[in-house]
């Protein structure tokens, strides 16, 4: 009997192609939208992770300035020092590397070419910090580091796109005024999120780049990673503790530095996203609540229409519970038709949107599952006053209905 | 499938009396000032092979009489037995099952589904009696060889003349082998030539498969074929009388 049901109601929508189709717009829109907000939230999501986890885990920055989330002013906040670094490399407990950490756009030549890149300045560390692999030569040794060396490891896109055909190992390169040996190369990390290509650099060792390059002894940033074991809210009491004892600031007042995890703020970030993406699905979804009135609209068309029909169904004795289970099914068909042809449209949508913004297209069969349970279920709750209002009709006068 | 059971077991039992009978039956609608009578203590015992004509005029109560038999509607007061079994205490689950299992309808307007086949038409009763596909359409294509119009098994009413549908509607009626067929004003529609080609088909089937019809009409030569004449007035039987040229095929 089910599937006997299920076919009168397929070839009912049949029957009225167009106007079905127009019934379930709405749900095929609404549909389509959550799918596709859901599916690039996703995307996001999953593109902030490996951004983060890119940068190195268990990865706490300090950077100069008091608490950024509280707008504490850093302009005026004292820079970091090398002495910094050697203090907290003393009495840190927990950590597996330590890197001061500082950059800035300036001018490169390798032969003819010449192009702005960045130049940051580091230290061998970086690589345990920061998940930076050197893929021919070497990193800096520590005399080199000590001595400030001119020394360079530089970004794939450097290699490629500066040094064609040329053995980049033991090649000179000018970055400002400096002169420096290239002994390494940086494999390939991509395109960031947030900003162009981070292939396009080059490193020197801390105190060259202080040196040679932008003249003065500051440490825009230290970046400390900790031991796999390490509990990172330990640490960063830890180094506020250290800092603020280092700069003689008094209980109660506020510091002038901030220790920033990066996990957590990828946490953050991914939160928001989240919010973002429920948020923006509540509204498509109210899209789908027009498309259930849409159906009730048109099933109760459809039961005045079809009177005489539910008079002679009756009369050739369908009960009242079947009368009402072919209308029923007639709308949920009609909706879950819309809702698996509004998640076909969502994730072609989602599919072509995702490149453009640079975001994977993430395939989730949990959203697809629901979307089409919840497009169904619009189905069965708004159909159901149309189909008890066909089941129970009286059959004398539907059969007599013109 | 247990309800179906159950109303095949409601019916089981042979019981020797008539196959329908009216116990001062009366249907009052409306309340007060606009109250009708459309029934009026009507006493009415109709056998299994009957052939039963029913006349009077407009508003004598025909139609309600009709529906009442087909278990499309309830009597006010007295009883309705069906097979011996009170119609007024089953629930309309149980009516459903009734209409589905011993009753066939066929009507003036001869109420056959729009855009949907003959054969369609036929199987739609069959459906609700959860037969499977292939006996239901060896049992569909059966019926139309018996109205005549097996060659026009693919045709949707609209393709078919007034008389054709009609028989399509005959054959709806008899496809599930029923007890009792109920026909109100099935000629109303139709010319004189075709109204004589249905009384003829019924019938046959009153003969040759012993269907009990009862049939409403206000023509006096298609109430010439039955074996049995009511005549209502003001809700009433007023006269019934034997039609000793066409004998009834009651025992
Ligand atoms: N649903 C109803 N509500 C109120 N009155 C009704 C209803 N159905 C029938 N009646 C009344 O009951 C009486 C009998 O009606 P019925 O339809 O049985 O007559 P009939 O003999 O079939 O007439 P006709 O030959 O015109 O078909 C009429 O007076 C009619 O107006
Ligand atoms: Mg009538």
């Amino acid at each position: 009997m089910l599937s006997n049901t299920l076919l009168m109601a397929l070839r009912e929508i049949q029957r009225n192609v167009l106007r079905s189709g127009l019934t379930v717009l709405g749900i095929i829109i609404g549909v389509a939208a959550v799918i596709v907000i859901v599916t690039l939230g996703a995307g996001t999501t999953r593109q902030v992770g490996s951004e983060i986890s890119k940068m190195g885990s268990n990865m706490i920055t300090l950077v100069p300035g008091g608490d950024m989330r509280m707008g504490g002013a850093s302009g005026a906040a004292p820079p970091f020092l090398a002495a910094d670094v050697e203090a907290l490399r003393r009495e840190l407990v927990g950590v597996s590397a330590i890197a001061p950490y500082a950059q800035r756009m300036d001018q490169v030549i390798v032969g003819n070419e010449n192009r702005r890149v960045n130049i940051v300045g580091t230290v061998a560390e970086i690589s345990v910090v920061r998940n930076w692999k050197v893929t021919d030569g070497r990193l800096f040794t520590l005399s080199e580091e000590r001595s400030g060396k001119a020394v360079c490891i530089i970004g794939a896109t450097i290699r490629k796109e500066m040094m064609a055909g040329m053995e980049p190992l033991g090649a000179t390169v000018r970055v400002g005024k400096l002169s420096c040996e290239v002994i390494g190369v940086l494999e390939p990390k991509g395109q960031a999120m947030f900003g162009g290509d981070q292939d396009a650099t080059v490193v020197l060792p801390i105190r060259t780049y202080q040196r040679r390059i932008v003249g003065n002894d500051r440490i825009a940033q230290i970046l400390i990673s900790g031991a796999d074991s390490a509990d990172l809210s330990d640490l960063k009491l830890q180094i506020t503790q250290v800092m603020r004892e280092r700069r003689n600031i008094a209980a109660g007042e506020r510091s002038n530095f901030s220790v920033i995890d990066m996990t957590e703020v990828a946490g953050v970030m991914q939160t928001t996203i989240g919010v973002m993406t429920t948020f923006l699905s509540a509204i498509a979804g109210v899209s789908l609540l027009v498309g259930g009135i849409g159906i009730m609209n048109i099933m109760l068309v459809s039961v005045t229409e079809r009177t005489r029909e539910i008079g002679i169904r009756l009369a050739i004795g369908a009960t009242e519970r079947e009368v009402m289970l072919q209308f029923l099914v007639e709308a949920a068909m009609l909706s879950a038709g819309g809702g698996l042809l509004g998640i076909t449209l969502g994730l072609i949508g989602a599919a072509s949107i995702a490149p453009a913004i640079n975001v994977p297209f993430v395939f989730q069969t949990s959203t697809v599952v629901q979307a089409f349970l919840f497009s169904a279920a619009v189905g069965v709750i708004f159909g159901f006053m149309p189909a008890r209002r066909a089941a129970r009709l009286n059959p004398i006068e539907a059969l007599r209905h013109e | 499938m247990s309800k179906q059971g159950s109303a095949s077991a409601l019916m089981a039992e042979q019981s020797p009396g008539p196959l329908v009978a009216f116990e001062n039956v009366s249907k009052i609608y409306g309340k007060g000032d606009a109250e009708v009578r459309a029934l009026n203590g009507v006493n009415l015992q109709i056998n299994a092979g009957e052939f039963v004509a029913v006349m009077g005029p407009s508003g004598s109560g025909k139609s309600t009489a009709m529906n009442i038999l087909g278990c499309l509607d309830k009597p006010t007061s007295g009883r309705y037995l069906f097979k011996g079994v009170d119609v007024g205490g089953l629930a309309s689950d149980q009516l459903a099952m009734l209409r589905r299992h011993f009753l066939g309808f066929v009507f003036q307007g001869f109420n056959l589904l729009a855009r949907t086949t003959a054969l369609e038409n036929l199987e739609l009763p069959l459906i609700y009696q959860r037969i499977e596909k292939a006996r239901r359409r060896a049992m569909a294509l059966e019926a139309l060889e018996t109205v005549g119009l097996a060659d026009r098994a693919d045709h949707t009413p609209a393709e078919l003349s007034g008389g054709q549908q009609q028989r399509v509607a005959i054959a709806r009626a008899i496809v599930t082998k029923p007890s009792l067929l109920l026909a109100d004003e099935p000629t109303g529609n139709l010319d004189s030539a075709r109204s004589h080609e249905i009384m003829q088909l019924l019938t046959r089937l009153n003969r040759e498969r012993g269907l009990t019809v009862v049939l409403v009409t206000h023509e006096d030569d298609i109430a010439a074929y039955a074996g049995r004449r009511l005549d209502f007035r003001d809700g009433r039987i007023v006269r019934e009388t034997r039609n000793t040229g066409k004998p009834s095929h009651a025992q």
